[in-house]
């Protein structure tokens, strides 16, 4: 079937609570209203209120009551509404969800995933368009990835809930009404591997969640000007499929990773350091990274010469390939 | 529903627009303070109102309405003095305007210009603050900055139903206890919280939190823009002598969506919206002025015609409003120069010039 990345989340949500009487959703609004971008819609009048909790408005109460009920057996999948919302529940995530395992000695899992819509592109106010991804991914314990499209959408946030470890799973919502066929019998691609999702010789994109659409779309404008660049869709960035990235830069000598966040810190001064350690000799210019700027996420009137469009990640291409 | 009697909430004027006396409220008005508050309802539903107009037309990225929240924020905002503090949220139009703050500013940051843009120090207006709770414990470390200094003035914080379940807020009132600040907690109970009512966010009225922290707190009719001004102006009298912190909790209604992006039909009666509509703030000081003859309908007439130059002052300037530049957005995180941020603005400059230079910019 073909479904916006949206209802994949709502699709893989319904077949999550079908499947596992442990599976409870929590957060604010997702209840009568469905959630501001209706992810959750219908999910309550179909399961019940005790299985879809519309929660008091508390991000820290929202995830610390999470682990309460995962230490208790269930298996919690909490919506923040927006990213720059997840802040107030930061501790709860980093002190005691990311670290239960490792302080029980192993035997405490969390299976908590943290929705969390986030990026920008939608012409927001403030607090609504941040790419809060490397805060998350830097912390040990969590796992972090993010879909780029419907299909992994859904696919992906099965296995999270299936998963016995925190998964902080990142939805591009700018990308929530893109449609693609889903199948929902198919076995999935493993969690945290990258996939190729535009074969290429000259150079590797690497992007995820919202940027791969804007690698694909700067790969095929590069085509025309005979310029053949592979686009890779990282879709996880805890762990990092190292393995995956390296097979293609040795193929091709050339890396630009693209993300919204911004580039001091990001998760591709992480993919530049560890692929200029594996690849060195096969590196035909530096790793390069396109993204957001050292500032805070500027006004929506300002967000198309913040984020990495299809220029920006050409003119990465430009200077790789001009070495 | 939270159980709530109106006994329990202080009212100075009927929905029928007769005035009341209450044993510990008592309000001394002159005609013209009543005029002036019922011209600054009109007003600020009249910016309001432009809001939602203009963000419809595309003007602006979102507008969150203060419809039927004209009382509780005018009646509040008159009871401050000048040298008072305010820290509002982010649907306190009203108490904005009262501040002497030019609501341009408001609709350059639902625009997407900018993220504040005032300076607070001005109108003693800190910026809107959009995390909920967060700006409740800045009042209240500002008023005991207040009180260290000996000042004499005080703090007035406004914050929704739905902020009530922050931890932040609940931090805040104990806060506030604890070094006794000269801060008023004025909470908006407009009984929804995006989609959530009253009773997700709690099951006591919130008014009777404050005693839990040991200062005292009332719930006073938020539509009664009378009792909101006695109320709050007995609050910062009290906090100014040096008595402490107080809850006000403003039983009042949103009379429209969360914002202009949610669809309240979702998830609420419209019987209830429309029973709240019979209680209009505006209209309630309205009948009282006429049943007084403290207005005629020349002033009526005039101050529906300030609202709607208002209105089209604001429309006419939002629409005129040139889109602002990246470039000048790096230079303001830190207060100093940045070598991190000089060099990605010289490569934005550098990258933007070659666009200018392609002839493509
Ligand atoms: C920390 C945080 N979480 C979630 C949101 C999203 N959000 C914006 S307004 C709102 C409801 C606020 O309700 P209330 O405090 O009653 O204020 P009102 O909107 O009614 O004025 C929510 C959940 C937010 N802005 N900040
Ligand atoms: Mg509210």
């Amino acid at each position: 079937m073909t479904l916006s990345l949206v209802r994949a989340i709502n699709e893989a949500l319904r077949g999550a609570l079908a499947d596992d009487p442990k599976v409870v959703l929590m957060g604010e609004d997702i209840g009568k209203l469905g959630g501001v971008f209706r992810a959750t819609e219908g999910l309550q009048k179909d399961f019940g209120e005790h299985r879809v909790l519309d929660t008091p408005l508390a991000e820290s109460g929202i995830v610390g009551t999470a682990i309460g009920l995962a230490l208790r057996g269930y298996r919690p999948v909490v919506e923040i509404q927006f990213d720059g919302f997840v802040f107030p529940a930061y501790d709860q995530i980093v002190t005691q969800l990311a670290k239960m395992r490792a302080r029980s000695g192993g035997r405490l899992g969390l299976p908590v995933v943290i929705r969390i819509p986030y990026g920008g592109g939608i012409g927001a106010v403030e607090h609504h368009s941040e790419s809060p991804e490397a805060l998350f991914a830097h912390v040990a314990g969590l796992r972090v990835v993010s879909p780029s499209g419907a299909a992994d959408a859904y696919w992906m946030l099965r296995q999270a809930i299936a998963c016995d470890d925190p998964v902080v799973f990142l939805e591009p919502k700018r990308r929530y009404y893109e449609k693609e066929p889903v199948d929902t019998s198919a076995p999935a691609a493993p969690l945290h591997s990258v996939r190729v999702v535009r074969p290429g010789r000259d150079m590797t994109l690497v992007g995820y969640g919202p940027t791969v659409r804007t690698c694909l779309d700067a790969a095929a404008a590069a085509e025309e000007d005979g310029v053949s660049l592979e686009v890779l869709d990282l879709r996880s960035l805890s762990p990092i499929d190292f393995d995956g990235i390296e097979a293609s830069v040795r193929r091709t000598g050339r890396l630009s990773v693209v993300h919204e966040a911004p580039v001091f810190f990001g998760a591709g001064a992480e993919i530049a350091a560890r692929i200029s350690e594996r690849c060195f000799h096969h590196l035909e210019a530096p790793v390069l990274r396109v993204g957001g700027y050292h500032m805070p996420y500027p006004g929506g009137r300002m967000e198309r010469d913040y984020l990495p469009d299809l220029d920006r990640v050409l003119d990465a291409a430009e200077r790789a390939l001009a070495y | 529903m939270t159980e709530h009697t109106p006994g329990e909430m202080v009212r100075l004027l009927t929905p029928d627009g007769e005035r009341v006396p209450h044993p510990d409220y008592e309000l001394e008005s002159t005609p013209g303070e009543l005029r002036g508050l019922y011209r600054d309802m009109v007003l600020a539903r009249a910016a309001d109102g432009e809001g939602v107009t203009l963000q419809r037309q595309g003007e602006l990225a979102l507008w969150p309405s203060l419809l039927g929240q004209e009382a509780a924020q005018i009646g509040s905002a008159r009871a401050l003095r000048d040298d008072d503090h305010v820290f509002p949220s982010y649907r306190d139009h009203g108490v904005a305007l009262c501040r002497g703050l030019d609501p341009l500013h408001i609709f350059r940051l639902y625009r997407g210009v900018t993220h504040g843009g005032w300076d607070p120090a001005e109108h003693h207006f800190h910026l809107y603050t959009l995390v909920i709770g967060s700006q409740v414990l800045h009042a209240t470390g500002y008023a005991m900055g207040v009180a260290a200094d000996d000042a004499g003035t005080a703090v007035a914080v406004y914050f929704g139903d739905g902020a009530t379940s922050q931890g932040d807020v609940s931090e805040a009132f104990n806060f506030a206890a604890v070094y006794n600040a000269p801060v008023v907690f004025f909470c908006q109970n407009n009984q929804w919280a995006i989609s959530a009512g009253n009773e997700r966010q709690f099951r006591a009225p919130i008014f009777r939190r404050a005693a839990g922290f040991g200062f005292p707190g009332v719930r006073v009719d938020g539509n009664d823009v009378l009792a909101c001004l006695a109320v709050t102006r007995a609050a910062l009298a009290r906090a100014r002598s040096g008595a402490g912190p107080m809850l006000i909790e403003a039983f009042t209604y949103r009379m429209g969506a969360h914002t202009t992006a949610d669809d309240a039909t979702r998830y609420r009666d419209p019987v209830e919206v429309e029973e709240w509509r019979g209680k209009d703030p505006i209209a309630r000081l309205g009948l009282h002025l006429r049943k007084t003859g403290l207005a005629d309908d020349e002033f009526f007439a005039r101050t529906d015609r300030e609202g709607a130059d208002l209105a089209a002052r604001l429309r006419s300037s939002v629409r005129a409003m040139p889109d602002p530049g990246l470039a000048d957005a790096f230079g303001r995180t830190y207060g100093d120069e940045h070598p991190l941020v000089a060099e990605e603005l010289a490569w934005f400059r550098e990258y933007s010039a070659s666009f200018a230079a392609a002839g493509e910019g």
